[in-house]
């Protein structure tokens, strides 16, 4: 049973291994040096990653709020048109985010279909904060969608059937019952949409633009860095690559089995 | 099943993290592998061979945004002259064209809208010495959209508060420059010493090349922009406020065969190309000046 898998395993394997590998090192490799932390406390740094945090927290909220009705929704409703309404909520984890700042523009733009009305209003969403957070939303919410369906389905039933016959009404059910039991899921999705919408960069840079402190997340500084000074793109880009690790980690400990 | 599927969800959207920069790092940046024959091959055709066809040749070039009409139109001259040569361009803001040849991009010729970005290439060896040439001048413009929404009329207007100006993040040519012209407005006093603080104010972005800046203004996202004189008349239905000539700046053109051209030769033959009579018009086609008029 636990013999050697054999050199045809072993060798594509390694290939992937070094793929995925040697950039992370060379990442941290060539990011290392005695000014690391003068960067990392730079002014520029900090707003880029306070923004960051900020933006996707606010994503990752819109995205629990209005994701997991839905979700549930999907799961334990049958109406006409849920097939479509499946496959529209998972249209952005396959678009390219440039194709989602397109759209986000043609429909939210100052010029765009429904952005025209809201203009009429005194309301403009590119190029502000709000227009950070919507891209991040457009393009991470399916993935708290997804994984909040995936805990919903897997309650048994019979379940959600005891409490409604000791008289739960449907959001009670919803409360104490699915919730709870959905929960791990429902954090797996936190922990996924979170991420994503950490390093969203096309949909933001063509929707909500590039300044400093209102739209320049760190994807956004780390690219702008890149042609200014690739110091600064090195040590945001290991910044970056720290936080998404925690979530890594704190992922694989939802995923043990208990 | 269930934690395979989350796994591979998590897997996915990690690697959207990482990879989030990486397209756009290269926007345009596709240059073909060039033929390995091609460095060897000779860049005429033998005349004791009139029957054969030349060895196919692909010549990359690296141009400045603001280049992208009248490089794309000389580019097919220069495919017309040149049998068997085909004439790939990587477009993009010159300092996002610099720092991918200070990574190894295989680019042969690089033409950049500022010595900015093209002294630091000369320094690590990537351009010889006096090797590039000015081949073209231009200048800035205020460019508005065509309903020109925010009702500005005058250079003054970009100071009213509450405009949302869409310029080139200062490591772009164009960026730095609006900067300059911003800066020596404010010591006219018409203007205001105040003047350059105010406009910034109004920015909303800082994008990295310029035809960002005239694609955004155009779609009315913005209520202006400042772009190259070139841009404007590449772009006939935005409306434009002119800068006077004595606040103006004159963006000075270098190109330059790369040091490490995977086509020596053939990058050699297109900058004379550019800066020959022919090349010359097509510049004057697209609004540029001469770089020695």
């Amino acid at each position: 049973m636990n013999q050697s898998p054999g050199w045809v395993f072993v060798l594509p394997s390694l290939v992937l291994i070094g793929l995925i590998g040697l950039p992370l090192i060379a990442l941290v490799w060539r990011s290392a040096g005695r000014d690391f932390f003068t960067y990392v406390l730079s002014e520029s740094a900090f707003s880029a990653l306070k923004l960051s945090l900020v933006t996707s927290t606010i994503s990752v909220g819109l995205a629990l709020l209005t994701g997991t009705p839905l979700a549930y929704i999907l799961v334990h409703s049958k109406f006409p048109g849920r097939t479509l309404v499946d496959l529209l909520v998972d249209v952005p984890v396959v678009l390219p985010p440039s194709v989602a700042g397109i759209a986000l523009l043609m429909a939210f733009g100052r010029a765009g279909i429904f952005g025209a009305w809201l203009n009429a209003l005194g309301i403009t969403i590119p190029f502000t904060t709000a227009a950070v957070v919507i891209a991040q939303t457009f393009v991470s919410a399916p993935f708290l969608v997804r994984s909040a369906r995936i805990g919903f389905a897997a309650i048994d039933p019979q379940q959600q059937e005891a409490a409604r016959m000791e008289g739960a009404n449907e959001w009670q059910v919803f409360r104490y019952i699915m919730l709870p039991l959905a929960g791990r899921a429902l954090l797996t999705g936190i922990i996924m949409t979170w991420t994503r919408a950490l390093g969203e960069f096309g949909a933001t840079i063509l929707f909500a633009g590039n300044l400093e402190g209102k739209t320049q997340t760190m994807p956004l500084a780390i690219y702008i860095g890149f042609e200014v000074d690739i110091k600064i793109a090195l040590v945001l880009s290991v910044m970056l690559l720290a936080v998404s690790l925690v979530f890594l980690a704190l992922l694989r400990r939802l995923e043990e089995p208990d | 099943m269930k934690r395979f599927t989350l796994s591979f969800g998590l897997m996915v959207a990690l690697a959207m993290v990482f990879s989030a920069c990486a397209p756009a790092a290269t926007p345009t940046a596709a240059p073909a592998t060039p033929v390995p024959a091609a460095t060897t091959a000779p860049t005429s055709v033998p005349t004791a061979t009139p029957t054969s066809t030349p060895a196919p040749q692909t010549l990359t070039v690296f141009a400045a945004a603001s280049l992208t009409g009248a490089f794309g139109d000389i580019g097919k001259a220069f495919e017309a002259a040149h049998p068997g040569v085909t004439v790939k361009f990587s477009f993009a803001g010159s300092q996002a064209l610099r720092t991918q040849i200070e990574q190894g991009a295989p680019a042969d010729v690089f033409a950049s809208a500022d010595h900015k970005n093209m002294d630091p290439l000369v320094t690590e060896n990537l351009v010889a010495t006096g090797a590039d040439q000015d081949f073209a001048t231009n200048l800035l413009i205020v460019i508005l959209p065509p309903k020109n929404p925010a009702n500005i009329q005058t250079l003054q207007d970009l100071a009213k508060p509450g405009l949302k100006l869409i310029f080139e993040d200062p490591s772009v040519p164009a960026g730095n420059y609006t900067r300059q012209i911003l800066t020596s407005l404010s010591k006219d006093p018409t203007y205001g010493a105040d003047f350059s603080t105010k406009v910034l104010a109004n920015v909303v972005s800082n994008e990295t090349d310029v035809k960002q800046v005239v694609a955004k203004v155009d779609q009315g996202e913005g209520d202006a922009g400042i772009v190259y004189v070139t841009d404007a008349l590449a772009a006939p239905d935005l409306k434009t406020i002119s800068i006077p000539a004595n606040y103006n700046v004159i963006a000075h053109y270098p190109i330059t065969a790369l040091e490490k051209a995977p086509n020596p030769d053939l990058a050699a033959t297109f900058v004379a190309y550019v800066l020959s009579a022919d090349g010359q018009a097509v510049m004057k086609k697209w609004g540029f000046s001469p770089a020695n008029p």
